[in-house]
């Protein structure tokens, strides 16, 4: 090589040199900032933990009642504290557990229709339609929930009453079909119809083309092969998208708070006025709480803690589980 | 149990667009056909609406007959399901269940029809298909792992025992080989060679090596030009069509002069 020919290399880069340091700048933040960003979770939630425990034991010793055992709630009666969250926790596992049943088969239904049935415009608008649906504040649905479905549920309550009357959960011996534990389930089935639907939608079209024609080319029916090839794909992530939908709901407030009438007792009987939850206690006792009544609300707060961490612990589980078959592809 | 293909006069179109037009030919039972053609050429497109599988993209659609031992399969009292049990299908990529274990990928299609079946017949079913496929061997010990588990080539032959575990009539196989290696290609094309002992095979190809190696017929599309559908331009006994072509395409094509 001569060096009469610089115009032609002149603009090009010097030749890399293979020395220099094997961890580059850019490299070593980025690993920090991950690295604190990942520690920082934990101790947030570390921390969240700790103030419940912190706060929560005064109440605890001054408790005279058995903290899982009693229903009433008064805290800051003096000398002797009575309170226990019996009640509120199966207000708070039993709107749950009807929003569930309610909100789980159609927001699997609807995320199906939108992924395999719907054509594209009608899927596109629908799609749009249930995520405009998670938007909606709570306090929405709370104010709906109350002057609408609650009147209306009435002829509801009365037909379970006349028909499936001999089921004990919907005998209804008041009369009353207000304010129910129900209309709270229903009214928490259609606030976790979005997420459930958006996130199940997501995974649904995320079944490679391949194997959904793998199905139909075996002569598989449009059912069938929802069910050998999606539904088994997609299983994890709707696992994942109900137990979202459930976290929301062990722990919406305001929404219930207006829906229920705020008393707790311990009634089966779910389309009779009555019940509580966790949440919707500590937002309508929290102003007029003396100290111990404080201390109380955080107690039953670190149950509800408790029993969310329970139920994501038990959805990674179920994932876990199928990990090994869906890795693998 | 092998049946014989008739298509006549058939058109095939993706909503407008018509991507493949007025193909008629004829596949003798228990022979391998090979489709060439360059690409785009409409070669998969016929294969896919010989078992139905077309119109599975939306707005697809075909005009024209293709019979199946004199029955047109696009008759008004034909279920496409129906058909798509009697005729298997390997794709270009292999395709397992990802969810599901190697003898559940076999007997896959055996679940649809509704018959119950008890286990011992469900294993024999297993392990007949996965011999017929070459695969037994290699997988008899972990037959309940994963079947994405396996290479590349042992899952293509999954899926081709997959295939056959419901006995079709007829194996469709859309460029089973192109994601695959030298040896696993060669694995798969032994495999065809025992196969049309008993079942009519369609094979469509890229590789003109693999056509002359493994077919009787060969078949060659071509696109006549951009936008126009893909024509078939002759069928002929694979030997005369890759020594003595009577269309210049042809001989164009597979001397490699263009495509």
């Amino acid at each position: 090589m001569s060096t009469t020919v610089e115009p032609a290399t002149a603009g090009t880069a010097e030749p890399i040199s293979i020395h220099g340091q094997a961890v580059r700048r850019g490299d070593r933040i980025f690993r920090g900032v991950s690295l604190f960003a990942g520690i920082t979770i934990l101790v947030i939630i570390g921390a969240i933990g700790i103030f419940l425990i912190w706060r929560a034991i005064p109440s605890l010793q001054a408790n005279t009642a058995n903290f899982f055992t009693t229903s009433a709630w008064f805290p800051d009666q003096t000398p002797n504290p009575v309170f226990g969250i019996a009640a509120l926790t199966f207000g708070t596992l039993f709107t749950a557990a009807i929003a569930m049943v309610l909100g789980v088969p159609v927001g699997i239904g609807i995320a199906l229709f939108i992924a395999q049935y719907a054509d594209r415009r009608l899927a596109s608008t629908l799609g749009f339609v249930t995520d405009l649906l998670a938007a909606v504040p709570s306090i929405i649905f709370g104010m709906w929930g109350l002057s609408f479905l609650t009147p209306h549920m009435e002829g509801l309550g009365q037909w379970l009453n006349d028909y499936l009357g001999f089921i004990p959960i919907f005998r209804n011996d008041l009369n009353q079909y207000s304010k129910s534990i129900l209309i709270a389930g229903v009214v928490l089935a259609i606030m976790v119809l979005p997420t459930i639907s958006a996130l199940s939608r997501e995974v649904l079209t995320q079944v490679p083309r391949s194997t959904i024609e793998a199905s139909l080319a075996l002569g598989a029916t449009r059912w069938e092969m929802v069910r050998q090839a999606m539904f088994p794909f997609a299983r994890p992530g709707m696992i994942s998208a109900a137990m979202l939908g459930l976290g929301r709901a062990l722990g919406e407030t305001i929404a219930v708070a207006l829906i229920l009438s705020a008393s707790n007792v311990i009634n089966w009987h779910i389309t009779e006025p009555g019940g509580n939850t966790f949440a919707a206690n500590i937002a309508l006792k929290w102003n007029e709480a003396g100290p111990i009544g404080l201390s109380a609300l955080i107690a039953s707060g670190l149950v509800l803690f408790a029993i969310t961490l329970v139920v994501n612990t038990i959805a990674r589980g179920i994932i876990a589980r199928h990990a090994e078959f869906r890795e693998s592809s | 149990m092998a049946k014989r293909i008739d298509i006549a006069n058939l058109d095939a179109y993706y909503g407008t667009f018509k991507a493949v037009g007025d193909v008629s030919l004829s596949i003798e039972p228990k022979s391998v056909t090979a489709f060439i053609g360059p690409s785009g050429c409409g070669k998969s497109t016929v294969l896919r609406t010989i078992n139905r599988m077309h119109e599975v993209i939306p707005r697809a659609y075909v005009t024209g007959q293709v019979l199946l031992d004199g029955e047109d399969i696009y008759g008004p009292d034909i279920d496409p399901v129906n058909v798509r049990r009697t005729i298997g299908m390997v794709f270009q990529r292999p395709n397992p269940f990802p969810t599901m274990s190697i003898s559940e990928n076999v007997v896959a299609g055996l679940t649809l029809d509704g018959k119950k079946r008890s286990k011992a017949e469900l294993d024999s079913i297993v392990e007949r298909s996965l011999r017929q496929a070459n695969l037994w061997e290699e997988v008899k010990e972990r037959l309940d792992r994963p079947g994405g588990g396996l290479s590349g080539g042992q899952q293509q032959r999954l899926c081709i025992a997959r295939a056959i575990a419901v006995q079709p009539q007829i194996l469709l196989m859309d460029e089973p080989c192109s994601a695959l290696d030298p040896i696993s290609t060669l694995a798969i094309e032994d495999l065809i060679e025992q196969l049309k002992a008993d079942y009519t095979i369609v094979i469509v190809t890229h590789n003109m090596q693999q056509a002359a190696r493994v077919s009787e017929t060969t078949a060659f599309f071509n696109l006549p030009g951009v936008g126009q559908p893909g024509r078939l331009v002759e069928i002929a006994p694979t030997e005369r069509i890759f020594s003595n072509p009577t269309q210049e395409a042809t001989e164009d094509y597979i001397s490699g002069r263009f495509g």
